[in-house]
C-alpha cells in the first residue's frame, strides 16, 4: 500500500472513531430524552441545545472523579477489564459498510474500514471478547453482587452468542459469502419493483432471533441480567467509578450501536436505499444511518416498555427456544439453498421466510392472547366473594 | 446469642458468614439496596442463585412515634402517627382517632364519617399505585414507576386542596375532621373518579398483559391461607390467598356498611395474586370514593362538645391557612366560655377516661390496629400499633426460601411493606 493508502485508512480510522463516540454521546441523550417522553418527564434539557450536551458533561464530570480501587480487588485485572469491554465493542465496528464506494482521482474509496473476507465471523469474535470485560470486572472486585452479575453474563452471552451464531449462519448460506459487502451486495434488488430484497424479509426468523439476542448480548433491558439494579445493585461494575465506570457505560452503548449496524448489514439492506441523482456519495451512509437509529429506537423501546426477564427464564428461553428455532431455520435454508439450482432461489427463500415469519406472529399472537384471557377473566365482578357478612 | 440473629446496629456479619460454611454465599441485601422500600436489611444465605436461608432485619427507621406519644397530648398524636406509615397516613390518623373516640365513648358526625372514608380510599389508591409504582420498578419496568407517581401525584393534589398538605395532614382527628371539604375539591374528586378507572386500565395494559410480567410474578412468593393465618398476615396478602376477610367489610366502621363495595380475592396466594388483588381493590375504591363524595350531607364535621373539638376553626386566607377572624373575635371578644375552652384544650388538651381499647382499621397494607391505653389524663399511657408492615415483614422467609433471588425482590415488592410503619 502506498502513502495516500495509508493517508485515507488513517482518516477512514479517525471518522469511524470519531463516528462512534459522537453517536454514543447522541445515543445516550436521545434514549433519556425518548424514554422521558414515554414516561412523561422532561428528561435532561439544560446543557446545550435541547439538552444535547448532557452527556458531554458527564463523561467530562466522570473523567474528573476518582478512580477508586477498592481493597481486596485482585489489582492488575481490575484495571484491565473496563479496557478490555470497550475495546472489542469499538473494534467490531471496522468489518462494517457504512456506505457504497467512491473514486477519488483514479483511486476507489470503499466507505468502510476492512472488508475481511471472514468478516462476520470477526464480528462475532468480537461479541465473544466482550465477555471477557464482564467476567472479568466481576470476578476481580472481590465482591459478591459484582461477581453474581460476571456469572450470570457468562452464561448469559455464550449461549445467546451461539443463538446469534446460528441466525448469522443462516444469512450467510443464503448470501453465500462471509464478507459483509457482499451480504450487502446480496440484497441488492427488489421484489414487484418496491420490496426490498432485505434478509430481513426473507430471512425473518433469523432477523428475530438476532435482534433477540442482540439485545441480551449487550446487557440491555429486558436483559440487563449482568446488571440487574434492583438485585444487584449494579452487578458487575458495582466497584468501579469514575473513567473506568465511563468505560463500562460506553461499552454498553458503542455495542448496542455496533449490533445495531451488524443487523443493518445482514437484514436492512445496509447502505442501500433508492439514491437520488444528486448528491450521490452522500445517500448511502444516510441510509445506513437511518437504518441504524431505527434499530437503536427499538433498544430504546425496549428498555421503556418491558420489565426485567428472570435469570433462569431467560436461559431457558435462550436454550429451549432461540437455539433450536435458529437450528431449524438454518436446516431450511440450506435445503433451499441446495434446491437452488432447481427453483428460483430468492422466491423461495422470500416464499418461506414469510411464511415463517408469519407463522410465528400468530404463534405469538394466539399465546399473548391466550394469556391475557386467562388474566382479564380474574377480573372484578367474577369469581369475587363477598367476605364477612 | 445465636449464629442467626441479625441487628439493626450490625456486628453480626462475621457470625453470619461464618455460621454458612464454605459453599454458601451469604448476600446482605440492604439496608443501602434500591429495592428495599426504604431501610429494610434482609440477609440471605445462598445456595448459588436459590435462597436458603432468608432473614429481615427491621429498625433502621425507629421514630419512636409510638413513644412519644406519650408525651404529648392526645389530639397531637395525630400529628405523630400520620408520619409512621408514610404512604397512607390518613389510616394512620382514623386508627388512632377511632381509638380515642371509643375511649372517649363518642362518634364523629355523619358527615366527618363520609370524608374520612373519602380520604382513606383516596388513600388507598395513592398507596396502590406506589405499589404497582416500586413493584414495577423493581422488577425492570420503569415505565410503571412513573405511571404510579403521576396518578399519586393527582391524588395528593386533591389531599393538599382538602387538607392544605400533600402528606402528614393530621386532618382525622378525635371527634371528626378538622376541616370541611372546600367546594373545589369535590369538584376535583369527580374529575379524577372519571379519569382513574381509565389508568387503571393503562396499567393493565402495561403490566397484566406483559408475558415477562406474568413470568416474573406467577406461582412466585406463595403463601397460603393458613400460614397467612399462622404468621398473621392480612391485607392483599392474605385476600389473595382466597380468605374475603376485609375489615371494611367484617368489622364495619365509619359507615362502610352503607357503601356497596366487592372484597376482591384471588386463589392463587402468590404475587400475582396480590397484584390482581390490588388492582382490584383500586377499582372498588374508586366506587367508594364516588358515593363517598356523592352521598356527603350537610353537617358538622366535628362533635359539638366544646371541651373536645380541638378549637382552631381555620380558614384559608389569601396567605394560606390560618386561624379564622370570626373565630378569634369569639374567643377575644365575644364569649368569655369559649376563651376558657380555647385555653383549655390548647395548654392541656382534654381528658380521656381511664380504659383500654384496640381498633383495627383496614389499611392498603392489612390490619393496622392501635392499642391505646389510658389512665384519665391529659396524654395516652401506651399507644402501641399493630403496624401491618412489620407483621407482614415476618413472613418473607417463609415465602422466599427455595426461590431465586431474584424472586425476593418480587416477593418483597409483593407485601409492599412501608418501613416507617414497620419500625415507627
Amino acid at each position: 500500500m502506498d502513502a495516500i493508502g495509508w493517508i485515507i485508512l488513517v482518516a477512514k480510522v479517525l471518522i469511524v472513531f470519531a463516528f462512534l463516540m459522537v453517536a454514543v454521546i447522541v445515543t445516550v441523550w436521545a434514549e433519556r430524552r425518548t424514554v422521558a417522553f414515554m414516561q412523561q418527564r422532561i428528561g435532561p434539557n439544560r446543557v446545550g441545545p435541547f439538552g444535547i450536551l448532557q452527556t458531554l458533561a458527564d463523561g467530562l464530570k466522570l473523567f474528573f472523579k476518582e478512580d477508586v480501587v477498592p481493597a481486596g480487588v485482585d489489582r492488575a485485572v481490575y484495571l484491565a477489564a473496563p479496557l478490555v469491554a470497550v475495546i472489542p465493542a469499538f473494534m467490531s465496528f471496522a468489518i462494517v459498510p457504512w456506505g457504497n464506494t467512491f473514486r477519488i482521482g483514479r483511486r476507489v474509496v470503499e466507505m468502510q474500514l476492512a472488508d475481511l473476507n471472514v468478516g462476520i465471523l470477526f464480528f462475532l469474535a468480537m461479541g465473544s471478547l466482550m465477555v471477557y470485560g464482564v467476567v472479568l470486572a466481576g470476578w476481580s472486585s472481590g465482591s459478591t453482587y459484582p461477581l453474581f452479575g460476571a456469572v450470570r453474563s457468562s452464561a448469559q452471552m455464550i449461549s445467546y452468542e451461539i443463538a446469534m451464531g446460528l441466525s448469522v449462519v443462516a444469512v450467510v448460506l443464503a448470501a453465500g459469502t462471509l464478507s459483509t459487502r457482499g451480504i450487502v451486495d446480496a440484497q441488492a434488488g427488489t421484489w414487484f419493483g418496491f420490496v426490498p430484497h432485505w434478509f430481513a424479509i426473507s430471512q425473518l426468523p433469523a432477523f428475530v432471533v438476532f435482534l433477540l439476542a442482540g439485545i441480551a448480548e449487550s446487557n440491555r433491558p429486558p436483559f440487563d441480567l449482568p446488571e440487574a439494579e434492583t438485585e444487584l445493585v449494579a452487578g458487575y461494575h458495582l466497584e468501579y467509578s469514575g473513567v473506568r465506570f465511563m468505560m463500562f457505560f460506553l461499552a454498553e452503548y458503542l455495542h448496542v450501536i455496533t449490533t445495531s449496524a451488524i443487523a443493518t448489514t445482514l437484514f436492512l439492506g445496509g447502505w442501500r436505499g433508492p439514491i437520488p441523482p444528486f448528491a450521490r456519495p452522500v445517500w448511502p451512509p444516510l441510509w445506513f444511518l437511518a437504518k441504524v437509529v431505527v434499530l437503536v429506537f427499538v433498544f430504546v423501546w425496549a428498555r421503556a416498555t418491558l420489565p426485567r426477564v428472570r435469570y433462569d427464564r431467560l436461559m431457558a428461553f435462550g436454550w429451549k427456544v432461540l437455539i433450536p428455532a435458529s437450528l431449524v431455520w438454518v436446516m431450511a435454508t440450506a435445503t433451499l439453498v441446495a434446491l437452488g439450482p432447481v427453483v428460483s432461489r430468492a422466491t423461495l427463500v422470500a416464499g418461506t421466510g414469510l411464511a415463517a415469519g408469519a407463522l410465528a406472529l400468530w404463534w405469538l399472537a394466539r399465546v399473548t392472547l391466550a394469556r391475557r384471557a386467562g388474566i382479564r377473566a380474574a377480573r372484578p365482578g367474577e369469581e369475587v366473594a363477598r367476605g364477612g357478612r | 446469642m445465636s449464629a442467626r440473629e441479625v441487628w439493626a446496629q450490625g456486628g453480626d456479619w462475621s457470625r453470619a458468614v461464618e455460621a454458612a460454611g464454605e459453599d454458601r454465599i451469604i448476600v446482605n441485601l440492604g439496608p443501602q439496596h434500591p429495592s428495599t422500600h426504604g431501610v429494610l436489611r434482609i440477609v440471605i444465605e445462598l445456595d448459588g442463585e436459590t435462597v436458603i436461608g432468608c432473614r429481615p432485619v427491621v429498625g433502621y427507621l425507629h421514630t419512636g412515634i409510638e413513644k412519644n406519644t406519650e408525651v404529648r397530648n392526645w389530639v397531637q398524636g395525630c400529628a405523630f402517627v400520620t408520619r409512621m406509615d408514610y404512604l397512607s397516613p390518613f389510616f394512620n390518623e382514623l386508627a388512632y382517632s377511632l381509638s380515642v373516640e371509643k375511649l372517649l365513648g363518642i362518634e364523629a358526625p355523619p358527615r366527618a364519617q363520609a370524608i374520612r372514608v373519602l380520604l382513606c380510599e383516596l388513600n388507598r389508591i395513592s398507596s396502590h399505585v406506589v405499589y404497582l409504582a416500586t413493584g414495577g420498578m423493581e422488577l425492570g419496568a420503569l415505565s410503571a414507576m412513573l405511571y404510579g407517581f403521576r396518578e399519586r401525584e393527582t391524588v395528593l393534589d386533591i389531599f393538599e386542596a382538602i387538607t392544605g398538605l400533600r402528606m402528614n395532614h393530621a386532618f382525622i382527628r378525635p371527634g371528626g375532621v378538622a376541616l370541611d371539604v372546600p367546594g373545589d375539591a369535590l369538584g376535583r374528586i369527580a374529575e379524577f373518579v372519571e379519569d382513574f378507572p381509565h389508568r387503571v386500565d393503562d396499567y393493565e395494559d402495561l403490566l397484566t398483559d406483559n408475558p415477562i410480567w406474568l413470568e416474573r410474578n406467577r406461582g412466585i412468593g406463595v403463601l397460603g391461607a393458613r400460614d397467612c393465618a399462622a404468621l398473621g398476615v392480612t391485607g392483599p396478602v392474605l385476600r389473595a390467598a382466597g380468605v374475603p376477610w376485609d375489615l371494611r367489610r367484617a368489622q364495619p366502621y365509619c359507615g362502610y356498611e352503607n357503601y356497596e363495595f366487592e372484597v376482591p380475592v384471588a386463589e392463587t396466594a402468590d404475587c400475582l395474586g396480590r397484584y390482581a388483588v390490588r388492582i382490584r381493590e383500586m377499582r372498588e375504591s374508586i366506587r367508594i370514593v364516588d358515593q363517598a363524595a356523592r352521598g356527603l350531607l350537610p353537617g358538622p364535621v366535628m362533635v359539638e362538645d366544646p371541651k373536645i373539638a380541638w378549637p382552631s376553626r381555620l380558614s384559608l386566607g389569601p396567605d394560606g391557612i390560618g386561624n379564622s377572624p370570626d373565630y378569634i373575635r369569639t374567643i377575644m371578644g365575644e364569649s368569655m366560655e369559649a376563651l376558657i375552652h380555647h385555653f383549655k384544650l390548647v395548654t392541656e388538651g382534654f381528658r380521656v377516661p381511664a380504659g383500654e381499647v384496640y381498633v383495627p382499621v383496614e389499611s392498603p397494607r392489612g390490619e393496622l390496629g392501635f392499642h391505646v391505653v389510658s389512665t384519665g389524663e391529659a396524654r395516652p399511657w401506651r399507644v402501641h400499633v399493630r403496624d401491618p408492615s412489620f407483621v407482614n415483614l415476618q413472613a418473607l422467609p417463609a415465602m422466599a426460601v427455595g426461590g431465586l433471588i431474584a424472586d425476593v425482590i418480587a416477593t418483597v415488592a409483593s407485601l409492599d411493606p412501608v418501613m416507617g410503619g414497620c419500625d415507627r
